[in-house]
């Protein structure tokens, strides 16, 4: 069965395309690209006013599931992220049980042939049960379909395991994606060293918290040739240690989360509100600019959501009792397109790089473009479509968004995955 | 007052501590009375959730609320749901259901008043969160200091000890700056929050620099497991580098006070003869505070500051 897509602008900086043209998609790929295309049989779908992109993929998610279903499951988190505008995510692996062997990877992956709206990745846990003592068995896991390694969630603090599980890894040729954290000097604090944490009476954890932990992980990836990629940086620091690492050719990349790029500590008021309660937690202005310059440069590959749904009884407590994240998949294209394109503090070409080529490179995912023979993994894009968050928005199990409430311009309208409609007109078809 | 609360002192304007310092010396006068009880707040609930352990400020707070004629009731952490994992919006929601007037509010956590206030009607009192403010105390050691110097403004007032730990140190610089004063943190770096002058104060780390100048000490108590080598070396090294001893006492200025808000480490932040020096004024905080809790609750049911000693 064909379809034709009429009228839309059909943008990627990596096929080098941007104009309004149809498109024919047949077999799950693009067949053609052109003006005023026909099609025999099957669908004419007019999306004038529309863009299409390659399809986005959120590199780091927690679907919860199994083990925390009353958060999230595969079912509603795959939900969430079609209905966000991605077309792929990536399900980190602490869960209960931690994904640590292959049979764990295969049930996942099994379950997500049934329950899933969307493509998903499994990655596996770099040690047993995520305790940072022992190694998980990499290859079993790697044969099972572990797409890379992490146990994000808490840093690797032994170095030498870190080193091992680099060299591990590197003999495999995986990535290892690395929540980079030293507890040491953390210790438990739950919001930046500095202002916030001296006007609200809390423990801070220092920005070099992070970025010693990168430079560690960096050093240790020029010395084994593992490729990295560094997970939700937050600091000026941390984009500066990279940049440098990037510069002497280190085999490193790294994301950043909306969260991250959108608000700052000063956020956090005498409400205490806990759906601001973030692990990394947020930073300074002066982060967010930095960040935000990273982003542009290509010093940051890839924007991730970090989507951590939580219930809403680990939420209402005391701020360090609370659980940390915010929900992501279903508002990070939203705010992205109206708080940094449409303000143009970024352009559309580095969201969608950022957004749709920089993990797939990371990855080693297919690749996906706006070009003839490419697989049709799309996402439609309407700049003028406004959307609120409220309680209602979200399709996801959870609603800790940290941007409750408020709304934004501009938002995913369709996804195709494979040719087929993952989301038409905003609502779910998959 | 200007708010419905009191968890912060942002929830007081220069002019509410103004009224509060009077009303509350009007009640000082009324705790002086053989006979102690007003019938002011007859007929008001009162409830004191007390989630850490605390004798004094509760124990001071109860009296207050009694001396006044209201029901003072007492839910402690050890007696309560808390400790059978009930969180605190529910403990909260349940108080409210049992239609209360004014809760205070302690926790080890800083922001726990703000839980309740979002869950209840009731006014709330903050009797001390975290490491955040504890604003009673500002209050009663704004009280004590003026009737000792006669006036706040202009005042320069040392806070010794370990300030990034001190939910006092988080309301009394602040208060100090509001009122005209010149708060100055006293305490090795380790000791201090990440930017002191967040809170308004400037920052010293010699106590041996500064006293000269000094018309407050205002010595903080020192938890034991902080100096064992995490932040200070040990008791012993504290001590000497920042206890307030007679050799201090005599460089201090003749006018000067000792403050601390208890209880007291005697031989640590502060020897026993200072502790019991006529310049020190521990007690008059003590006393303070009960006439400084009357006033607040007494004004936040709407009270005005002449019909205090009624």
């Amino acid at each position: 069965m064909a379809l034709l897509l009429k009228g839309a602008r059909l943008l990627d900086p990596q096929s080098k395309i941007d104009q309004s043209a149809d498109i024919i998609i047949k077999g799950g790929r693009i067949e053609k690209i052109g003006k005023r295309l026909k099609i025999d049989k099957g669908d004419t779908v007019d999306i004038k006013g529309k863009i299409v992109v390659p399809g986005f993929v959120d590199m780091h998610v927690h679907l919860r599931d199994p083990g925390y279903e009353y958060k999230e499951t595969i079912e509603s988190g795959t939900r969430a992220a079609v209905h966000g505008g991605f077309t792929t995510v990536c399900a980190m692996a602490n869960t209960d049980p931690v994904i640590d062997t292959g049979a764990a990877v295969e049930s996942v992956l099994g379950r997500a042939e049934e329950e899933a709206h969307c493509l998903l990745f499994q990655y596996g846990a770099i040690s047993r049960g995520q305790k940072g003592k022992h190694l998980a068995e990499m290859a079993d896991m790697l044969a099972a379909g572990a797409i890379a390694f992490s146990d994000d969630g808490v840093g690797v603090q032994n170095d030498k395991l870190m080193r091992t599980a680099m060299e591990y890894a590197s003999m495999l040729d995986v990535p290892l994606v690395l929540h980079c954290e030293d507890e040491s000097l953390i210790g438990g604090a739950c919001i930046n060293e500095g202002i916030a944490s001296t006007r609200l009476g809390m423990k801070g954890s220092p920005a070099l918290g992070e970025s010693l932990a990168v430079a560690r992980d960096i050093a240790l990836a020029s010395l084994t040739g593992c490729q990295i990629h560094i997970c939700h940086i937050s600091t000026k620091e941390t984009v500066e240690v990279i940049r440098q690492a990037k510069a002497e050719g280190v085999d490193v990349t790294c994301e950043v989360t909306p969260h991250h790029l959108l608000l700052t500590e000063d956020a956090i008021d005498s409400t205490y509100d806990t759906l601001l309660k973030m692990n990394p937690p947020l930073r300074t202005e002066d982060d967010r600019l930095a960040l935000i310059e990273a982003l542009s440069d290509g010093t940051i590959d890839c924007i991730a959501t970090d989507h951590a749904p939580h219930a809403p009884h680990e939420k209402d407590r005391e701020f360090d009792l609370a659980a940390y994240g915010t929900v992501g998949l279903e508002t990070a294209v939203p705010l992205l397109l109206d708080r940094l394109v449409a303000s143009g503090e970024i352009s559309l070409e580095t969201l969608i790089e950022r957004l749709a080529h920089g993990p797939r490179e990371v990855l080693r995912l297919d690749h996906i473009g706006i070009e003839e023979g490419s697989i049709a993994d799309l996402t439609v894009l309407d700049l003028k479509e406004k959307v609120t968050f409220d309680l209602n928005y979200f399709q996801g199990r959870s609603k800790n968004s940290a941007f409750l409430d408020q709304s934004a311009k501009g938002c995913a309208t369709d996804v195709l995955i494979g040719g087929y409609w993952a989301l038409r007109d905003k609502e779910v078809t998959w | 007052m200007k708010s419905h609360n009191l968890i912060t002192m942002d929830d007081v304007s220069v002019d509410d501590i103004d009224t509060i310092l009077e009303t509350a010396h009007s009640f000082k006068e009324v705790n002086e009375r053989a006979i102690k009880k007003l019938p002011t707040l007859r007929g008001f609930t009162v409830i004191n959730v007390f989630l850490e352990p605390s004798t004094r400020t509760r124990t001071s707070f109860e009296i207050a609320g009694k001396r006044l004629g209201a029901d003072v009731i007492n839910f402690s952490a050890s007696s309560s749901a808390t400790e059978k994992g009930e969180s605190l919006a529910d403990t909260a929601a349940t108080l409210d259901a049992m239609a209360c007037d004014i809760a205070i509010v302690r926790s080890k956590f800083s922001g726990a008043p703000a839980i309740l206030a979002r869950r209840m009607n009731a006014h709330i009192i903050n009797g001390g969160d975290g490491m955040h403010q504890h604003p009673t105390q500002t209050l009663l050691d704004l009280f004590t200091l003026k009737e000792h110097l006669g006036k706040i403004k202009g005042k320069r007032v040392g806070i010794v000890g370990d300030i990034s730990h001190s939910r006092v140190a988080g309301s009394l610089a602040p208060g100090l700056k509001m009122m005209g004063a010149e708060p100055i943190f006293i305490a090795p770096p380790t000791f201090l929050p990440a930017v002191p002058e967040v809170l308004g104060a400037e920052v010293s780390y010699s106590l041996d620099e500064v006293i000269n100048d000094l018309d407050v000490v205002y010595l903080l108590r020192i938890q034991g497991e902080r100096a064992d080598g995490t932040a200070v070396p040990s008791m012993r090294e504290y001590s000497a580098l920042y206890g307030m001893n007679r050799a201090r006492m005599d460089r201090l200025p003749e006018h000067a006070i000792v403050m601390h808000p208890g209880p007291m480490n005697r031989g640590i932040e502060i020897s026993a003869d200072v502790a019991d020096d006529p310049r020190s004024v521990v007690l008059d905080q003590v006393s303070a505070g009960v006439a400084i809790r009357m006033a607040i609750m007494y004004l936040m049911m709407g009270g005005d500051q002449n019909g205090a000693a009624a």
